[in-house]
Order: C-alpha cells, then sequence, then structure tokens
C-alpha cells in the first residue's frame, strides 16, 4: 500500500489508487478498490457510483474545479494532480474547492509532490499528499514545519497577519 | 521606514534555515537542479556566465546605514568588494561561492533585510518613486501600501509558481511617474475619487522583454481597503489561466491582451465578487499601523538659505549644475532632495564598491536620518537634506564620484550588467554605455540637449529597460558577433510608450557615432525649450533614419 503523508507530517497508508482518463474510445475501469476517478467522468455518471462509498475524484491542473459546484462533500476523497511541481494551478484550485465550494472531505496532492511545496500545499488546504516515490518520506515532516507562522490568511487560517497584529 | 516586529523576525529566521536545509540537500544530490532552481531563485542566487549571482531585495528602495555598512561587509567577506545596483531598487553580488549563500542571507536577516522572491516565478519587490514622502506633488505616501503588498505577497502559499514573474509598482505622484508604472504587470496609481477618497487605479498587463507593451487600466478606482483581495483576484485568475505552455507568452500581459482588457477585467472582477469580503481585506486599523512606520522624521527650522545658495551658485558654476540637475525639491522649507549619481564615466552604471557603499551610509547618517533610497535609473538618493548643508555635501561627495551633475541627461543611462556577467546576455552592455558617456563628455553640450533617457539592455529580457528609453538600445547576437539595434520615442513616465526599432542594427565600435547622429537630428529640428522625446513625436522617425542610415 503506498504511504500518505498527512498534513501533521505523519505517514500512513491507505489504497486509494488514481484511475487515469482512458484513451479516447476506451471506457472507464473502476478498480474494486478505493478509487480516484477523472472528475467530468465522475459527473457523467455519477448514479453509477451511488452504491459504493469509495470513490472519489481527482482534477488535473487546468481543470475547473467549478464543475464540482453543490455536490463536493458527496466525496470521500478528491485529489489535484501536480502534472509538474512547478505548476501552480493546483494550489488555486485547492483553495477554490476549500474556500468557495466549502469541501469538507480529505484533499490529496497527488502527481509531481515535492518535499519543498508540501508547506503551500498544506497552506491551501490540502490535507494528504503522495510524495514522488524518490523522495525521502521522513523528511516530509521537517518540510511542512518550517514557517510557524505565515503573513497571508489562506485556507488554514482566517487571521491574516495584519489582523493579529492589530488584536 | 518599517522595522521589523517579532513576527518578522522570526519569519525571516525561519527562512534562512529552511534554505539552508535546501542548499544542503541540493549539495548532497538530494535535489535535482531543476528542483533546487526555484528554490535557490525565490532566494535570489542566479546561476551566471562567470559566477552564482545573489540578488538581495531592497523592498521599494529603501535602505538604513545601518544595512549599507553590512552590505559592505559582505561584500568584502564573500565577494570581490563592490555590488551592483539594479534597475528595480534592488542590490546584486556578482561572485558568492554557492554554499556561502545561507551564511550571506542569516547576515542580511540580522540587518533585516533578504533577498525573498527576487527572482523566480513569483511576486517579485513592489518598487516606487524614489522620492516619495518627500514630494510636494504626492497624493499620500505609496511606501506604507508598498509594505502590505510586500508582506502579502510574502510566500503567498498560492502564488508562489506563477506561469511567470509578476512585478508590481506603485506611484502616489499625480504629475510624474518615476516607478514606470505603466510597464509593470500590475502598475497601481494612488488617486482620490470624487468624494476624496483613498484608492488605486490598477493597470494590469505592462511590461518590457519580448512583447513590450503599456499597461492598460482595468480598474479606475479600487478602494484602499479592497488592494489585497484584488490583487489576489488577479493574481489568482493569472495562476490559473496564464499560459504555461511558452515561456515567451506566459507573462500576464499576452492573457490580458488574449482575453482584450475588458474580458480580463470581467474576470476579475467575478473572482473578486467571491473574495472582496474575505479576512484578507485590509482594515483602516491595519493601514494606520503601517502609516506609523513612514512618519516624518525630525525636520529642524532650518534658516532661511536662499542668498547664500544664491552666492555659491554664482561663485561655483560647478555647484550651481549640481543644483540645477541633481537636486530636486523637498515639500519642505529649507530641505531639499539629493541624488547621488552611480555613474561616473568608467565605472559601470549602478555599481558600487565597498568603501562606497560605508561612504554612503556615512553621509545618510550625516545628512539625512540615517536612510537612503536607490533609485531603479541605478542612482541613490540622500531625500532629507537641509538645504545650508547642500554646499557642504556637494565638496563631501564630489571626490567620492557621487557628485557627476547628469541626472536624467543622456550619461546617466540605465544599464544592466550585460554579457559581461550575465549569462542570459547577447552583448555586452557596460562598454557601450562608457562609449557614449566618452563621446558625451562635454558637460555643457550635455545639458544643452536635456533630459535624454538613454537605455541599455544586453538582451531582450530588457533589464535595462531599452524599450521605455527615450533612446533604447539592445544587444543581439548576429551570427557569434554582438551588435546593437536603437530604438526611438520609448518613455517610462505618465505618457508611457514603446520605442520605435529604428532599423537594423549597429557594430559595438559605431554606438557613439550613431548615437550622435540621432543628437544632432534632434538638435537641428527642435525648436526653443524642446525636449528629445517632444521633437521625436512632432517630427517622427524619418529623419533620424535618413541621418544614421545615410
Amino acid at each position: 500500500m503506498p504511504d500518505v503523508i498527512t498534513s501533521d507530517g505523519n505517514i500512513r497508508q491507505d489504497n486509494w489508487v488514481v484511475v487515469p482518463r482512458p484513451a479516447e474510445g476506451e471506457s472507464l475501469d473502476v478498480p474494486h478498490q478505493p478509487a480516484l476517478i477523472p472528475a467530468d467522468l465522475w459527473l457523467a455518471g455519477k448514479e453509477h457510483y451511488e452504491d459504493r462509498d469509495d470513490i472519489g475524484v481527482w482534477l488535473d491542473s487546468h481543470e475547473e474545479p467549478e464543475m464540482l459546484a453543490g455536490v463536493v462533500n458527496e466525496l470521500p476523497v478528491i485529489a489535484v494532480n501536480f502534472p509538474k511541481f512547478s505548476d501552480g494551478r493546483g494550489y488555486s484550485i485547492a483553495r477554490i474547492l476549500r474556500e468557495r465550494l466549502y469541501y469538507r472531505h480529505e484533499l490529496r496532492a497527488v502527481g509531481d509532490v515535492l518535499l519543498d511545496q508540501l508547506q503551500f500545499m498544506k497552506r491551501c488546504g490540502f490535507d494528504t499528499y503522495v510524495l514522488r516515490a524518490d523522495k525521502d518520506i521522513n523528511k516530509a515532516a521537517r518540510c511542512l514545519n518550517f514557517f510557524t507562522q505565515g503573513y497571508q490568511a489562506a485556507t488554514d487560517t482566517d487571521v491574516p497577519l495584519f489582523r493579529r497584529r492589530a488584536s | 521606514m518599517y522595522v521589523y516586529d517579532e513576527h518578522d523576525r522570526q519569519i525571516a529566521a525561519e527562512r534562512v534555515e529552511q534554505f539552508r536545509d535546501q542548499t544542503e540537500r541540493a549539495l548532497a544530490g538530494e535535489l535535482r537542479e531543476d528542483e533546487f532552481l526555484p528554490l535557490r531563485l525565490q532566494n535570489g542566487l542566479y546561476v551566471q556566465r562567470l559566477a552564482p549571482m545573489l540578488r538581495i531585495a531592497v523592498p521599494y528602495g529603501m535602505l538604513r546605514s545601518a544595512q549599507l555598512r553590512r552590505l559592505a561587509r559582505i561584500t568584502r567577506d564573500y565577494d570581490k568588494g563592490y555590488a551592483h545596483f539594479t534597475t528595480r531598487q534592488n542590490v546584486q553580488l556578482n561572485w558568492p561561492a554557492i554554499e556561502d549563500v545561507p551564511d550571506i542571507l542569516a547576515e542580511l536577516a540580522e540587518v533585516e533585510m533578504h533577498a525573498n522572491q527576487t527572482s523566480g516565478n513569483c511576486i517579485r519587490n513592489t518598487t516606487t518613486d524614489q522620492f516619495s514622502g518627500v514630494q510636494a506633488d504626492e497624493i499620500t505616501d505609496p511606501r506604507p501600501y508598498c509594505e502590505i503588498i510586500r508582506q502579502w505577497s510574502t510566500f503567498h502559499p498560492e502564488f508562489a509558481f506563477l506561469p511567470r514573474k509578476f512585478k508590481v509598482a506603485v506611484n502616489a505622484s499625480e504629475h510624474t511617474d518615476r516607478a514606470a508604472i505603466q510597464v509593470h504587470d500590475i502598475g497601481l496609481q494612488i488617486v482620490r475619487n470624487d468624494q476624496g477618497e483613498l484608492g488605486f487605479r490598477v493597470h494590469v498587463g505592462g511590461g518590457l522583454g519580448r512583447t513590450p507593451m503599456v499597461g492598460p487600466v482595468i480598474r479606475e478606482f479600487l478602494p484602499e481597503l479592497d488592494l489585497l483581495t484584488y490583487l489576489e483576484a488577479v493574481l489568482r485568475v493569472y495562476n490559473r489561466y496564464g499560459r504555461r505552455d511558452n515561456k515567451f507568452k506566459a507573462r500576464i500581459k499576452i492573457l490580458v491582451k488574449a482575453l482584450t482588457p475588458e474580458g480580463f477585467a470581467a474576470k476579475v472582477e467575478d473572482e473578486w465578487s467571491h473574495i472582496k469580503d474575505s479576512p484578507t481585506r485590509l482594515t483602516e486599523d491595519a493601514i494606520n499601523q503601517f502609516k506609523g512606520y513612514f512618519t516624518e522624521p525630525d525636520y529642524q527650522q532650518v534658516p532661511d538659505v536662499t542668498d547664500t545658495l544664491a552666492a555659491q551658485r554664482f561663485e561655483n558654476r560647478e555647484f550651481d549644475q549640481w543644483i540645477t540637475h541633481n537636486v530636486d525639491t523637498h515639500k519642505k522649507p529649507g530641505y531639499a532632495i539629493v541624488s547621488l549619481t552611480m555613474k561616473k564615466t568608467g565605472t559601470p552604471p549602478g555599481d558600487v564598491s565597498d568603501r562606497q557603499l560605508e561612504q554612503i551610509a556615512d553621509l545618510a547618517d550625516e545628512y539625512s536620518f540615517g536612510e537612503i533610497r536607490v533609485t531603479h535609473q541605478q542612482n541613490v538618493v540622500l531625500a532629507d537634506v537641509r538645504k545650508d548643508r547642500l554646499f557642504e555635501l556637494w565638496q563631501a561627495i564630489t571626490p567620492m564620484g557621487f557628485a557627476t551633475a547628469n541626472l536624467n541627461t543622456l550619461t546617466d543611462v540605465i544599464c544592466c550588467p550585460g554579457g559581461d556577467y550575465c549569462a542570459l546576455a547577447n552583448a555586452k552592455s557596460i562598454p557601450v554605455a562608457e562609449a557614449i558617456q566618452r563621446q558625451f563628455d562635454n558637460m555643457d553640450y550635455l545639458y544643452d540637449i536635456g533630459n535624454i533617457d538613454l537605455n541599455i539592455s544586453g538582451c531582450m529580457n530588457a533589464c535595462g529597460h531599452h524599450h521605455v528609453g527615450n533612446i533604447g538600445v539592445l544587444g543581439v547576437d548576429k551570427k557569434g558577433q554582438e551588435f546593437y539595434q536603437i530604438s526611438l520615442g520609448g518613455s517610462s513616465h505618465h505618457d508611457a510608450a514603446v520605442g520605435k526599432i529604428l532599423g537594423p542594427s549597429f557594430a559595438r565600435d559605431d554606438m557613439p557615432e550613431v548615437i550622435q547622429k540621432i543628437i544632432d537630428v534632434y538638435v537641428d529640428n527642435r525648436t526653443e525649450e524642446e525636449p528629445f522625446l517632444d521633437t521625436y513625436r512632432r517630427i517622427g522617425i524619418e529623419p533620424f533614419k535618413e541621418r544614421v542610415y545615410a
């Protein structure tokens, strides 16, 4: 089972798999285990999955999280893919899911997830992370916690530093 | 000027430790070069042609004397004893060792300095007018807003991996724009609306580089409390929809152009409608707290020295020229704004030695409440000099090489480090600047031809802002040979414009003569009191072409 990092830096195992988008003309093959399927395909055939509580979705970095408006909390897990660690769109997607669509369940970072980006992901509302396999998972806790505070409000805090100072 | 509190100090210290850890992992091979790249860039570290280069942030150009002295010490201990003032009010070291950078950053943090986000695809140092707070025609001091933006943009978790770099500039003067806001990704002009309320006119999508553009206005009036939520909306639209498939089309100006300014503005308004009342919305209290750091220094009643100054100017022509060119009007009677020019012929524009940094620090302590400002024209400003001490100051700085009375003239060249230092450059820029300075070494002639912005960049990245020079020079590579393309008619001021290319490029040796011909055309055609740019706009580019390519 793959290792998953949580926002407090702990490591746990689970068996959620990311199901890739099927090729043109092929149908989606959903395995009999917790599965994250492309968000638009889930929306298109949502009624097929109503008897399963182990189906979540994943969004790619160019996709619009707004497509899940109103139904996000039917999903136990949403994953956001970072095709390349330098593609920063996933941070905006996470904040919109949390702060605009009020998504309450697990938000997972997958793809090209490296150690030095974890701190930003955490602040934008992710709570689990599947680190790229060649990275040292034991360094995740340290990399998540270099900073004890930030200047801005984000998903993790409603109180930007300028408001903390004023109080 | 802003002073760190315990929060700032803690964040700065944590940042240094983080980068120390990242550097160790990079040197140990745990981070690939492409993975370390954005981390080091966002800590100011480039790897350049001859050595690494460290770009140190000078937030909106402000420095205290203690910070200058620390910079001087760092250039001695870790570098070759000199530093370079950049065209974005920052300071660069040209020769630090990679493994020393965490220690350099720790030394900077001790004096409340850093190199955060001075490079990389993130929100860069916010810049403003070097005369902020001391000029008479300013609507309000822009620096508290710059500091608010600095803090908001520092390690912003959503915007650390933008499609491309992102630069914000703020201007508060009604009649002049020394911050070139219309050629920034976001340009904020402080304004008052009809009700007398303070706010910003927002330009988005200006920029230089490969596709130079003057930024269109996307909002005529943004109330001041909405500053950060609106910036967040602009950045979010850019982060989500800016192009990431082509580095040369990734700046926000390309997105604004593709959507049209109206289309882009509508997208921002829609995004903003969701977040305008979020906790990021500023409060009156917060703004006042920031304003509290930028109060007036302890100005004295200075005796009226009009007669003495007039006599000194009459007796000493060089002093008179210096006053005319390098000294500006201060909002307080009895005080003056003095620009120290870093453009002595023979030294690369913007370069300063460790000793000069210390001299500037001493001058700041002695004459200007211990503070200086760095300008995007690569000069240094003493903003609060008593008029009764101007003569004494002039005498002190003349032997230091800071009194060349060429501010805003043709030889006050804006120039990037170019091919002598920079790995990106196609051509050298510093020798071109020097050759032109030598061609125009007659001060009387220089004053006669008046204020002319001459900007030189060694490549398309346009660090020397060549597009907005009245005369712009761009280094180009032609089959391994260095050539120089000239453009005319650019401006970075309120009447911002991108210059027009004159024609085929020239060899380096021909440059002084080519510039001379351009000036000759101007002199032959100008009406009385008409500055270069106005003549150009009146007669067009053709007469210049005819003469230069005759």
